[in-house]
């Protein structure tokens, strides 16, 4: 069985299969935890945690700010407005200093891609990567995995749909990598303009219209189309966006009829998706949500498992 | 660690015996009514064959179905970052509500006590049992918190240099205690 | 012999004998072991040197000093990064003997006045010959002309907007046109900047994996094929810098087969390493032109063996280890190379049997003396400026030994094969780690 060493968690790039698979197994049990009367264990008790969101973040930040107390942990927040960032200070000088509070670990949110890299490299204290730039967000792909499993009872040999924005996505890129280590067979879809093509190079399915790339698949993850991506003349507009590409009345009849649909979050109604799929039977957005934290504990748990005494 | 330096402290036939010792022992302690409002709780991982087994004896003797549950005590270590590697966390499953319960908490090892103190801070978020009892297959002495067991199979006390490890057909296929020298 | 220096006194004028070592010079395409004498900062026949010091080069190559026509020395202005003294003893240290000064200087040398600035300091404090290359449009803004006449008489040896390509095609079509009737090179930096806008690695599976905006080739191949055009139009020649891909280079090689008087260059890191390395998020790999792939990398080492590319040059860009410490899209673009050039390019171009040593030399001296006007070549009677290399010397790179006042090179730690163990400038040992031979700056 695999164990948990590292400090950090940056990527689903650097990990393997198994610790993947530890992950979301530890996930299991933390999510008793919050169907408990009692949602809380001592687990990170006298551990301290920042939450550094140098790029906005809501569900994100709750839902690690949940997974920490639930853990017992200190928790400080600080975002881009109430650190000296915003006074010229480095990011390397801020997170020294925060790590000269004698922090354990930083969650952090940061629009470049890498940040996290960058960071761990110089800190003693734990990182967490909750989202960067356009590069990785691996808490949302775990919890989209662990979802899946929840629903599927497996990951390999399922066929996973990620459809939208897939240029610009973290999201994407994370479940990509996850889903390939576990053995699932993922296919990415949407404007050809935001599906780049090299994704082939690593074995992922590039398609250019929606029902190519749903019809068959067991999974489908839409992603949320971001408005100033039409300004950039990526698309010609949000009408035909959800024309052409979003899920709806008619386009969820490509759908199997056991295909699960979800969405990281914020959705936006009636572009990528329209109500009647978000609420219909098919959708585990909130379910979704509900794993998040659990799959957040997990993190927190292991990483801090492996902090340096 | 070696698998040559360990001795065998125990037999199948001695863990048999303990293991009856301690369902009849429980079983006395309690009259009829008072064992049907009982429950077991066995401490994962290797708590949980041993209370499987106590259940199973009860329950040929008595006929009563006395419920089981696992408990997982990782999220309530008082040593986490502390050890080389991070336990690794297994199921907690309690099948029955532990309001007004009597709990007997099984182990195999009783140690240092660390272990118990965790199951107990775990259960207490899972509800208020009305009596906590312990019952452990060995007591090899060494505590470092004042907690007994109520209940213990063997006892064989051991220098903090040694090590009691407790082997189950459940899992390695032989129904054995070994004693063990520390690196 | 440029205004840079004129007033270089040298008082203590020793004569030297090279013994034994094997002569490569391109200019005249020799290679052979020989004796060369040095007088009065001139090179004479051996028998012509009295009182010489005799200096036994067995197992070395001399060959003409070494030409870097793309260095950013960055003074005036950011004196933090790198000085004209630092960054010419940088240049000794790494085997070159001239090198031309980029002029994206804090201001930009844009003016006479800035020229005359940076000749000055390099005559007083330059350790090596510097030539000053001048902006071709005012502030590098891609608005207005330069000087371009002034600038000559100044002493400017080409012009160049580096690190900015002008886009108006109209203003970049005048300044060929005006800049030809003096004669001075125009060295373009091609870079579309609509096209892979905020771009910040190679366009390509690793900008797509690592979800980092990627500039695509095609942003410097339209400015070349713009370039290529133009120059064609007008019968000028055009000096396309840091040639990064392989389109690039095709419709170079297309250009020069129809007579088209473009010439190139591509540096050692772009023939070295490749955007795959950009996953470890180590801004001492970021730099433009990006890193490109696998297949451009063979490209640019395909056009140095056919000849369509004929200068090596380092694009030294000195950056503080502050300014590089930030996360990958706020880093700034560039990485310092005089002192690796040589090691990297022998491992990779001539141990890798990509290039002879007189291919190799020959694109560090002949090819950058054709596009400048500049001599080169070690015949009798030429300014002594000589570079001797251990073409086999294993080593480690190790940037804490650098002149360069910065450290912002990838390649520190990497194991190599040869390197520059003297540089003789005007007859002057200016650097030597030859035994019993003291330089102007120790090797250490």
């Amino acid at each position: 069985m695999t164990n948990w060493t590292r400090k950090d968690l940056l990527a689903l790039y650097d990990l393997d299969a198994g610790e993947i698979q530890l992950i979301l197994d530890t996930a299991q049990e933390f999510k008793k935890v919050s169907e408990r009367r009692v949602k809380k264990v001592p687990a990170l008790r006298g551990k301290t945690v920042v939450n550094f969101f140098v790029e906005p973040s809501t569900r994100t930040r709750a839902s690690f700010e949940l997974a920490e107390q639930r853990l017992s942990a200190d928790i400080v927040n600080m975002s881009a407005s109430t650190s000296s960032l915003s006074k010229g200070e480095t990011l390397l000088d801020t997170a020294k200093n925060i790590e000269a509070l004698q922090v354990d670990l930083i969650v952090m949110r940061h629009s470049a891609a890498g940040s996290h890299n960058f960071l761990a490299k110089h800190l003693r204290c734990g990182v967490i990567n909750a989202g960067d730039g356009a590069h990785e967000h691996p808490t949302q792909a775990l919890l989209d995995m662990f979802t899946i499993i929840q629903k599927k009872g497996r990951i390999k040999g399922l066929k996973v749909a990620i459809v939208g924005d897939i240029l610009h996505s973290r999201v994407a890129r994370s479940n990509i990598w996850g889903l390939l280590k576990l053995g699932a067979k993922v296919t990415v879809g949407g404007p050809a303009t935001l599906v780049p093509k090299e994704f082939r190079n690593i074995g992922v399915r590039v398609c250019d219209n929606l029902k190519d790339t749903i019809e068959d698949a067991d999974v489908v993850n839409l992603l949320r189309i971001q408005h100033e991506r039409q300004r950039e003349a990526y698309f010609p507009s949000i009408t035909e966006y959800s024309n052409i590409f979003g899920l709806n009345r008619e386009t969820v009849k490509y759908l199997k009829p056991d295909a699960l649909v979800m969405h990281p979050g914020p959705i936006n109604r009636g572009v990528e998706v329209e109500a009647c799929v978000a609420d219909g039977p098919q959708s585990v957005i909130l379910e979704q949500v509900t794993n998040g934290l659990a799959v957040r504990m997990a993190v927190l748990y292991l990483v801090a498992g492996c902090l340096e005494k | 660690m070696q698998k040559t330096d360990r001795t065998l402290l125990f037999d199948e036939k001695k863990i048999a015996g303990a293991i009856d010792k301690v369902a009849k022992a429980i079983s006395s302690d309690f009259d009829r009514d008072e064992l049907s409002q009982i429950a077991f709780l066995g401490i994962q991982l290797k708590g949980l064959p041993f209370a499987s087994r106590i259940v199973e004896s009860i329950r040929k003797s008595s006929g009563l179905e006395i419920p089981l549950g696992k408990l997982d005590i990782s999220m309530y270590r008082d040593d986490i970052g502390m050890r080389k590697t991070l336990p690794h966390i297994h199921e907690t499953d309690i099948p029955f509500d532990i309001n007004n319960r009597t709990i007997i908490l099984v182990d195999d090892v009783l140690h240092t006590g660390r272990t118990i103190r965790a199951a107990l801070d775990a259960m207490t978020d899972y509800g208020r049992p009305a009596m906590i009892k312990l019952a452990v297959l060995v007591d090899r002495g060494m505590r470092e918190f004042p907690i007994q067991a109520d209940y213990a199979g063997l006892i064989h006390h051991v220098s903090g240099q040694e090590h009691v490890s407790v082997s189950w057909k459940d899992f390695e296929g032989v129904d054995a205690v070994f004693l063990r020298h520390k690196k | 012999m440029p205004a840079s220096i004129k007033g270089r006194i040298y008082t203590m004028k020793t004569n030297y004998i090279l013994k034994n070592g094997r002569v490569i010079d391109p200019s005249r395409k020799i290679d052979r072991k020989m004796d060369i004498g040095i007088r009065d900062g001139k090179i004479v026949s051996p028998s012509k040197a009295k009182d010489a010091v005799v200096i036994d080069l067995k197992g070395l190559v001399v060959a003409p000093g070494l030409i870097d026509m793309h260095v950013h020395l960055r003074q005036p202005g950011r004196t933090d990064k790198e000085t004209i003294k630092t960054g010419t003893k940088a240049a000794a240290a790494g085997g070159f003997t001239k090198i031309v000064a980029m002029p994206n200087t804090t201001p930009p040398a844009d003016s006479t006045a800035n020229i005359e600035l940076v000749n000055r300091i390099a005559r007083d404090e330059g350790v090596v010959k510097v030539y000053p290359c001048a902006c071709i449009s005012k502030g590098q803004e891609g608005k207005e002309m330069t000087s371009i006449g002034s600038l000559k008489k100044a002493g400017v040896i080409a012009l160049s907007d580096d690190g900015k390509c002008i886009q108006n095609h109209e203003l970049m079509r005048h300044v060929m046109e005006y800049s030809k009737s003096f004669g001075l090179p125009i060295l373009d930096h091609c870079e579309d900047e609509k096209l892979g806008c905020g771009g910040v690695m190679h366009e390509g599976t690793w900008s797509v994996l690592l979800g980092m905006r990627g500039m695509p080739a095609a942003s410097e191949e339209i400015m070349v094929s713009r370039d290529i055009i133009l120059a064609e139009l007008i019968k000028c020649r055009i000096h396309i810098q840091h040639v990064s891909t392989s389109g690039s280079v095709t419709m170079i090689k297309d250009a020069q087969k129809r007579g088209v008087k473009v010439t190139a260059e591509v540096t050692p890191h772009h023939i070295t390493l490749t955007d795959e390395e950009i996953k470890h998020f180590d801004t001492n790999h970021k730099m433009n032109p990006p890193l490109r792939s696998e297949s451009h990398r063979k490209a640019l080492i395909a056009g140095l063996k056919d000849g369509t590319i004929t200068v090596i040059a380092t694009d030294h860009a000195p950056h503080t280890e502050t300014e590089k410490l930030v996360e990958f899209d706020y880093a700034p673009c560039g990485i310092i190379g005089l002192e690796t050039a040589v090691p990297l390019c022998l491992t990779q171009l001539y141990h890798k049997k990509h290039l002879t040593l007189m291919q190799l030399i020959s694109k560090f001296t002949v090819g950058p003396a054709e596009v400048l006007g500049l001599k080169t070549g070690l015949a009798e009677g030429s300014q002594a400026d000589i570079t001797i290399i251990d073409p086999d010397l294993k080593h480690k790179i190790d940037a804490s030994s650098f002149f360069s006042k910065s450290r912002n090179t990838p390649f520190d730690g990497c194991e190599v094969r040869g390197k520059a163990m003297a540089t003789v400038v005007d007859g002057n040992f200016v650097f030597s780690c030859l035994p019993g031979i003291q330089g102007m700056i120790a090797h250490r």
